[in-house]
C-alpha cells in the first residue's frame, strides 16, 4: 500500500533520512520505533511531503506522490495525527472534527458517529475548546479528526506520548479496533517500544536516519538489541 | 479611635502617605510646567508672545495631590470619605463654569475615576458582596446577547432620533464606515489570522475606482460600486500571491510597505490620479436615478419633487447613512454566513494550525488567497462610498495611520468578534468625534481609550469566540 524507497531528506543542509526503505502492506499495523531523533517523525510527514524527499520515491497504492502537494497526497486517502497533536486550540472539539471531514464532508455524520464510539469522552466535550481539553483528550481528538476522514492509511505520531498509562491502552485499544474491524491499515512511529511492538504485525527499527532491523512484531520484542536498546530498564505500564 | 473627618485613623502613617501625595505633585509640577504652564499667543502686531498658564498648572497639581490622597483613603478603608468629594468635585469640574474647557474636563475625569474607585471599594466592603468577580462575565455574556438586535434597532432609527441633527449623522455615518472596514479587515486579521497592515491600500483602491470612472466616464456610485469591489479585490489577490509563504511579523512588513506603494502610486502618477490634487467633483450617489438637489435643471426630478417633499439637505446625508449602513450589515451577515462555509471554517483553522491544516487537505494557498480577495473587495466597496460622500480624494485620505486605525479596531474589538467591533468602532472614532471640545488633546484621549482598552480587556472588548456548530449529530437519529 505504502512503498518507500531510498527515500533521504533533512533539513537545511543536515541529512535527516540516509536512503530508507519500507513497506505498509494493506491492513496491516506497523510501527517504527527508534530512539530521539533518529528520523522516525521526519519519515512520517515525508509521507505527505513535508519535508520533501531529497531522493528516493515514495508510492502510495502504486501511485508516485513523492513531489505531490500535501493537501492532494492527503486527498488520496492518508490521513495523519501528526507529532504535537496540532488541534486547533479556539475552536471546540465539535469543529476540530468537522476540519477532520474536510475531504470527505457527505460522511461528517457517519463519521462523528464513529469517532464518539471509539472515543465517548470526545462526544461529552463536544463543545468544548480544543485547547482546554487535556492531554489524553487532545490525542484522542487529534486521532478522531484523522479518521473523519475515512482514509486508508492513518499515520500516527507518537500517540503515546507524554499521556497515563491508562489512556495510552485506550489509545492502543482504538488503533487495534480501527485496524480489526474496518481493516484501516495503520503506520505508527512509537517511542513506547514495548506497547507498540505488541500491538504491531510488524515494526523497523530505525536508528540515525537508516532501517537498522525489521521483523515481525513477535521478532523484534524478542531480538536482543532491541532489548537491550528500548526495552531493558522498565516496559512502561 | 479616629478623630471624625480625620482623613486617616491615627496609626497609618499620615507622614508617609502625605510625602506620597506630594512627591507625586511634585512630578505633575514638573510635567506641567513645561508642557501645560506655557501657551503661545498672538500678540497684534508683535507676532508670538508667551502666556503663563499658572491657574491650569495649580489645578493639575493639586487634584494630583488630593487624588493621591484619596487613593490612599481607599486603601486605608475610608471610601465614603472620598466618594462624597470627589463627586462633587467631579459634578462642579463638569458643569461649572471653569475658565478653561480642558482643565476642567480633565479634573471632571480625575475625580470621576477617582469616586468610582471609591464606589467599587465601598460595594466590596459591604456585607455579602461576595459574588463581585462574576458579574463581568455575567454582564458579558447578556450583553452579547442582548446588543446586537438592539444596536441593529439604534442604528436604523438613528436618522429619526428627536436628538439626531446634522452633524451627529455625519459622526455616524463615519462611525459605520470604519464599522465596514473593521468588519472586512476582520476576515482577513481575526478569521484568516493574516496580521494586514496596509489594508487602506484596498479602501483607496476603491475609492479611486469610483472617483476616475466618474470622472471619465461619467459612471455613477451604483454603475461603479461592482468596479470598485472587483478592482479592489483583484489587488488584493495581487498582493496575496508574493505573501502567501509569510506570517506573522514579515507579513505586516510586507502589507505596510504594499500600502505605501498604493498611495504613493497615486500620489506621482498624476496624469492618471491627478497626483496630490486628487480628484474633485465626484458625483453623489442617486436614490434610483433620482438626485438629491436644491435646484434642479429644466424638467429634472429630484429625491424631493418626486416625493412632493421640500427640499432638505437632511435627506441626502440621512440617504448616506443608510447606504452604508446597509452595506456594513452585508459584510456582517456575509462573515457570519461564510463562517460555516467550508472556506470559513478553512480561514479559522488556518489561523490556528497551518501545518495541520495540510494534513487534513486544505490547500493553504486558495484559502489564503480567498481572504485576502474577499477582505479587499469589502474595503473596495466602503472605498467607493467614501469617494461618494466627500465628492473629493487625494492620496492624504490613505496614509498608513488610517491602516492603523482600522486594525486597532479589529484589534481592540477583540479578534474576530463583529459586535466587538463596533463597540471599538464608536469608542475609537465616535468619541474622539465628541470630544472635539479637546482639540490638540484628541489623540491623547485616542492614545489613552487603547491603553486602557489593552489595560483592562487584554484580549479586546469581546474576545469570545461563537462556535460555528451546535449540532449533536449523533443523538438525532441513532
Amino acid at each position: 500500500m505504502l512503498t518507500i524507497a531510498g527515500l533521504s531528506t533533512g533539513y537545511g543542509h543536515i541529512e535527516a533520512l540516509r536512503g530508507v526503505d519500507l513497506e505498509v502492506r494493506a491492513g496491516e499495523i506497523v510501527t517504527l520505533i527508534g530512539a530521539n531523533g533518529a528520523g522516525k517523525s521526519t519519515l512520517l510527514m515525508s509521507v505527505c511531503g513535508s519535508p520533501r524527499a531529497w531522493r528516493g520515491r515514495i508510492l502510495f497504492e502504486g501511485r508516485d506522490i513523492t513531489r505531490m502537494p500535501t493537501f492532494e497526497i492527503v486527498r488520496l486517502g492518508i490521513a495523519q495525527s501528526p507529532e504535537g497533536r496540532r488541534i486547533f486550540p479556539r475552536m471546540t472539539v465539535l469543529e476540530n472534527l468537522q476540519m477532520g471531514a474536510t475531504t470527505a464532508p457527505e460522511h461528517f455524520e457517519d463519521g462523528l458517529r464513529r469517532v464518539f464510539k471509539l472515543f465517548p469522552r470526545l462526544e461529552e466535550r463536544r463543545l468544548q475548546r480544543g485547547g482546554t481539553l487535556s492531554g489524553g483528550e487532545q490525542q484522542m481528538l487529534s486521532i478522531g479528526r484523522a479518521l473523519m476522514s475515512r482514509p486508508r492509511l492513518l499515520l500516527l505520531d507518537e500517540p503515546s506520548l507524554g499521556l497515563a498509562p491508562m489512556i495510552v491502552k485506550q489509545i492502543f485499544q482504538v488503533i487495534r479496533e480501527v485496524n480489526e474491524q474496518e481493516g484501516m491499515t495503520v503506520f505508527l512511529v512509537e517511542q513506547n517500544a514495548f506497547h507498540a511492538l505488541r500491538l504491531a504485525h510488524r515494526g523497523y527499527v530505525m536508528m540515525n536516519g537508516r532501517i537498522t532491523l525489521s521483523g515481525t512484531g513477535r521478532e523484534l520484542l524478542a531480538n536482543r538489541e532491541v532489548r537491550a536498546a528500548y526495552l531493558e530498564g522498565g516496559h512502561g505500564a | 479611635m479616629a478623630v471624625a473627618g480625620d482623613p486617616a485613623p491615627a496609626a497609618p502613617p499620615i507622614a508617609a502617605i502625605l510625602k506620597d501625595a506630594a512627591l507625586a505633585a511634585i512630578v505633575t509640577f514638573a510635567l506641567a510646567l513645561p508642557l501645560v504652564g506655557f501657551e503661545t499667543i498672538d500678540v497684534s502686531g508683535v507676532g508670538l508672545g508667551l502666556n503663563f498658564r499658572f491657574a491650569a498648572v495649580a489645578i493639575a497639581t493639586a487634584t494630583v495631590f488630593l487624588g493621591r490622597i484619596g487613593l490612599a483613603a481607599i486603601a486605608l478603608g475610608r471610601p465614603i470619605a472620598v466618594l462624597v468629594p470627589s463627586a462633587g468635585v467631579a459634578a462642579a469640574a463638569a458643569l461649572g463654569p471653569w475658565p478653561m474647557r480642558t482643565v476642567a474636563w480633565l479634573v471632571a475625569i480625575a475625580a470621576a475615576v477617582l469616586a468610582l474607585r471609591a464606589g467599587l471599594a465601598l460595594r466590596r466592603l459591604a456585607p455579602g458582596a461576595g459574588a463581585g468577580a462574576a458579574i463581568p462575565a455575567r454582564i458579558v455574556g447578556r450583553l452579547r446577547r442582548v446588543a446586537p438586535p438592539l444596536l441593529l434597532a439604534l442604528g436604523v432609527a438613528f436618522p429619526f432620533l428627536p436628538f439626531t441633527d446634522q452633524r451627529l449623522l455625519d459622526i455616524a455615518i463615519l462611525v459605520v464606515t470604519y464599522v465596514m472596514l473593521g468588519w472586512g479587515l476582520n476576515i482577513v486579521v481575526g478569521l484568516a489570522g493574516l496580521l494586514d497592515l496596509g489594508y487602506v491600500a484596498f479602501y483607496a483602491v476603491g475609492a479611486y475606482t469610483f472617483g476616475l470612472l466618474a470622472l471619465n466616464f461619467d459612471v455613477g456610485f451604483w454603475g461603479a460600486l461592482p468596479a470598485a469591489g472587483a478592482l479592489a479585490a483583484m489587488v488584493g489577490l495581487l498582493l496575496g500571491f508574493p505573501v502567501l509563504r509569510l506570517r506573522g511579523d514579515y507579513l505586516a512588513i510586507v502589507t505596510l510597505g504594499f500600502g505605501e506603494i498604493i498611495r504613493i502610486v497615486l500620489q506621482n502618477w498624476w496624469e492618471v490620479t491627478g497626483g496630490p490634487n486628487g480628484v474633485s467633483n465626484i458625483p453623489r450617489p442617486t436614490f434610483f436615478g433620482l438626485p438629491f438637489k436644491a435646484e434642479p435643471d429644466e424638467g429634472e426630478a429630484t429625491f424631493a419633487t418626486f416625493l412632493g417633499l421640500d427640499f432638505s439637505p437632511a435627506h441626502r446625508v440621512t440617504f448616506l447613512y443608510f447606504i452604508i449602513l446597509a452595506m456594513a450589515l452585508i459584510v456582517n451577515a456575509f462573515t457570519r454566513r461564510i463562517r460555516r462555509l467550508p472556506v470559513g471554517r478553512a480561514w479559522e483553522a488556518l489561523r490556528e494550525d497551518e501545518i495541520a491544516c495540510r494534513a487534513l487537505g486544505i490547500n493553504p494557498t486558495n484559502t489564503k488567497l480567498s481572504a485576502f480577495a474577499i477582505g479587499a473587495m469589502f474595503a473596495g466597496f466602503a472605498g467607493s462610498f467614501f469617494a461618494a460622500r466627500q465628492g473629493f480624494i487625494s492620496p492624504e485620505s490613505f496614509t498608513f495611520i488610517e491602516s492603523a486605525v482600522i486594525l486597532a479596531i479589529v484589534v481592540l474589538g477583540g479578534m474576530g468578534s463583529q459586535l466587538g467591533i463596533v463597540l471599538a468602532a464608536i469608542v475609537l472614532i465616535g468619541l474622539p468625534e465628541f470630544l472635539r471640545e479637546l482639540n490638540q488633546f484628541r489623540m491623547l484621549a485616542f492614545g489613552a481609550g487603547m491603553v486602557a482598552i489593552m489595560v483592562w480587556r487584554p484580549l479586546g472588548l469581546l474576545s469570545h469566540r461563537e462556535p460555528t456548530i451546535r449540532l449533536h449529530a449523533t443523538g438525532d437519529r441513532a
